[in-house]
């Protein structure tokens, strides 16, 4: 057991599952002497070397492109992009390829990869180095879209997804690589993917989230002084309903918070769900807590963007208010 | 400080058996066996009835859309013929003579243009399904051959694409990988005249298409695709390059699609007959027969012997294609992922997607009673 930050972590499974398993290698810009720019792979190429620590050429197609090509050979590739901004260029290789070669082999071409990506606001970087485009991504059929939100979540949750026979997209939200530790085990162990977390129980409010916006949730909630339900989605696709469906159908009221702009967001897709599955049990029309229908600003402005406590907290009031 | 050169170059162009006959003995002798010869000559035979009845399937509606490849034959065969079985062939969709040498089932062919997926669903050989995203496929080739060296199990990837392809990203970013990180790739420009009604010289203003991979640092070569020798000495060649130096080679292969885009495409609306006319005469089947004809390998009555024998084929293939089983729509779900998560569980079985055709407990609830069946 270690003390570790988030992106400590994720260098922690990344090493173990290599020693465990010589189909994985790593391949991205900046990933091998360099350790990435966040450091995620710091030591590997002095641990693996060369033919498993590979600094790709500037090219996201071609990382996403090659790294289909790997997994069609019969390897575990762990293709990096290194802000979620720059996933722009391999777009089409990750939605119509990756995610369609299992659909359209008819279950010959599986295409197991795990593609890592640093995501979300909040670490003052430039632009396109801020975004959350995990929307995009959970309205593409064929692809698993992983978010952590601790240290102890994202080890398990990196390692099923390198396990995983399918296209996984893993979001490393940057803003907390860092922010704190956490207890991380060193033995191996999973967390499945496609199953939340109830951060804490509660009986007069769920709140459903993902990722960095989890924290700021958990300040909220505290500051609040109120009986929340805190839930981490864990993996964003495929979502588990179940969880959300069962808590609200206790709490009769659901407020959901991301980083990402509104409309179409996740918090759409689990407003209809709770819709479908809560109807009779509602208290008050579920809300959003988002980011705006705008683009993501240079970091002066970033926290006039993003959610936080206060603006969590006002949702939590109203909504009980209702 | 004299402005001095630092860089020269050149494009070779190879070619054995040209249109009219002449024959490079020094080059060709002995390059193929004359029974290897004869069976590539009889399997075009068969791949161009096959083009023949296709083309005709689709025009009665017994399938979908589909891309002749008459005319094309040689690049892909050639590969196909070179290759061993541990490599890979990435195509896109005018390479059914290699595909098939390479002992992909016929039928799977049909199948995909008749919109059934299970004819990409291929364990026969290493090849992979065709490639309708123009160039996306040679990144995957190069991703294929890169696991190759990985697992050091000595196989190498060809990939096929179409000039119009080389305007696309995806072809400089596989080029530059397989280069740079050293992998046993065998680029393969099937330069046919044209991207649907593009004209090469649209998509590539340089002399050449072949130079486009000089920039990337690999062998470059200009070959005639119709004829069948030359094909197969520089496919051989970049295939040993591959395979002993892990090194890429870039071949255009100078070729002309005889028939329109696709199914769906009418070329007389952007190209000249008299061009067409011309490459007519440029057939790769029409040189190769005479070549065996003079060698006395070739007969009008074996060519005979061999139409009905391609008919023959070619109708068992149709016959296959069409009897298999329909598809079910538990299909579509089914591999989408390796399991199903509980929603798609939910789809699959109710087929439904509102939450009150899924879930009979909710259809129950009183105050819905009736409203919804």
């Amino acid at each position: 057991m270690a003390n570790l930050t988030l992106v400590q972590s994720i260098n922690l499974a990344l090493i173990q599952e290599m020693e465990k398993d010589s189909r994985v290698l790593l391949l991205g810009e900046d990933i091998g002497l360099n350790g990435g720019v966040f450091r995620a792979t710091e030591g590997l190429f002095q641990r693996f070397g060369g033919d498993r620590v590979v600094d790709a050429p500037l090219a996201e197609s071609g990382i996403m492109g090659t790294a289909i090509g790997l997994a069609m050979g019969g390897l575990r590739p762990i293709p990096e992009i290194q802000f979620e901004g720059f996933m722009g260029p391999a777009f089409d290789q990750l939605t119509n390829q990756a995610a369609r070669f299992n659909s359209r082999t008819r279950g010959g071409v599986t295409c197991p990869l795990t593609l890592r990506v640093p995501v979300g606001g909040g670490i003052h970087a430039p632009e396109l180095h801020s975004d959350s485009p995990e929307a995009i991504y959970t309205h593409t059929p064929g692809l698993k879209i992983v978010m952590p939100s601790s240290p102890y979540d994202a080890k398990g949750l990196l390692i099923s997804a390198i396990r995983d026979p399918n296209p996984v997209i893993f979001f490393e939200p940057k803003r907390i690589y860092r922010a704190f530790r956490e207890e991380v085990p060193e033995d191996e162990y999973t967390i499945p993917i496609g199953e939340a977390r109830t951060v804490c129980e509660g009986d007069e409010l769920t709140m459903v989230s993902w990722g960095a916006t989890v924290v700021q949730c958990m300040n909220a909630i505290e500051k609040s002084g109120k009986s929340i339900e805190l839930i981490d989605l864990r993996t964003i696709s495929p979502i588990d309903m179940g969880t959300i469906a069962h808590s609200v159908n206790k709490t009769g009221r659901c407020v959901v918070v991301h980083e990402a702009p509104k409309t179409c967001g996740l918090g759409a897709e689990i407003a209809a769900g709770v819709m479908e599955h809560c109807f009779l049990h509602l208290e008050a029309p579920v809300q959003r807590v988002c980011g705006f229908d705008t683009i993501m600003p240079y970091y002066k402005l970033e926290l006039d963007y993003l959610p936080d406590a206060q603006r969590i907290g006002k949702a939590i009031t109203e909504t009980l208010a209702y | 400080m004299p402005v001095k050169t630092v860089f020269e170059t050149k494009i070779e162009h190879v070619s054995i058996l040209d249109e009219h006959g002449n024959f490079d003995a020094q080059l060709g002798e002995g390059l193929v066996s004359d029974d290897d010869l004869v069976a590539m000559y009889k399997h075009m035979m068969v791949c161009r009835h096959f083009d023949e009845i296709a083309f005709k399937l689709q025009r009665s509606g017994r399938m979908g859309t589909y891309p002749e490849n008459r005319g094309q034959e040689v690049p892909s065969l050639a590969a196909a013929y070179v290759l061993e079985k541990k490599d890979w062939m990435v195509t896109c969709y005018r390479e059914n003579s290699g595909l098939f040498w390479r002992g992909l089932p016929m039928e799977k062919i049909l199948l995909h243009w008749m919109g059934d997926e299970r004819g990409n669903h291929i364990d026969e050989c290493n090849v992979t399904p065709l490639a309708i995203a123009i160039g996306s496929q040679m990144l995957h080739a190069t991703g294929l051959a890169w696991s190759s060296k990985y697992k050091k199990d000595g196989g190498i990837a060809c990939t096929f694409f179409g000039d119009g392809a080389t305007s696309e990203g995806d072809f400089h970013e596989a080029a530059n990988f397989a280069a740079n990180l050293d992998l046993p790739v065998v680029f393969v420009c099937q330069n046919n005249g044209w991207a649907i009604s593009t004209p090469t010289k649209l998509e590539c203003s340089a002399p050449t298409v072949a130079q486009r991979g000089i920039a990337y640092g690999m062998d470059c070569v200009q070959v005639d695709g119709n004829d069948l020798f030359a094909m197969v000495k520089v496919i051989r060649d970049a295939v040993k390059n591959a395979r002993e130096n892990n090194r890429p080679t870039f071949i255009e292969a100078l070729t002309y699609r005889l028939g329109d885009h696709t199914t769906a495409d009418d070329a007389r609306r952007y190209r000249d007959a008299d061009e067409l006319a011309m490459w007519e005469k440029r057939d790769p089947m029409i040189r190769l027969r005479n070549y065996l004809e003079q060698k006395d390998l070739w007969s009008s009555s074996k060519e005979e012997e061999q139409l009905a024998e391609a008919s023959q084929i070619v109708s068992e293939v149709v016959k296959n294609a069409e009897e298999i089983d329909a598809p079910t729509s538990n299909d579509f779900f089914d591999c989408m992922f390796t399991e199903l998560s509980p929603q798609l569980q939910l789809q699959r079985q109710t087929m439904r997607t509102s939450s009150l055709g899924q879930d009979s407990s909710q259809v129950s609830v009183p105050t819905q009673e009736g409203a919804v069946q």
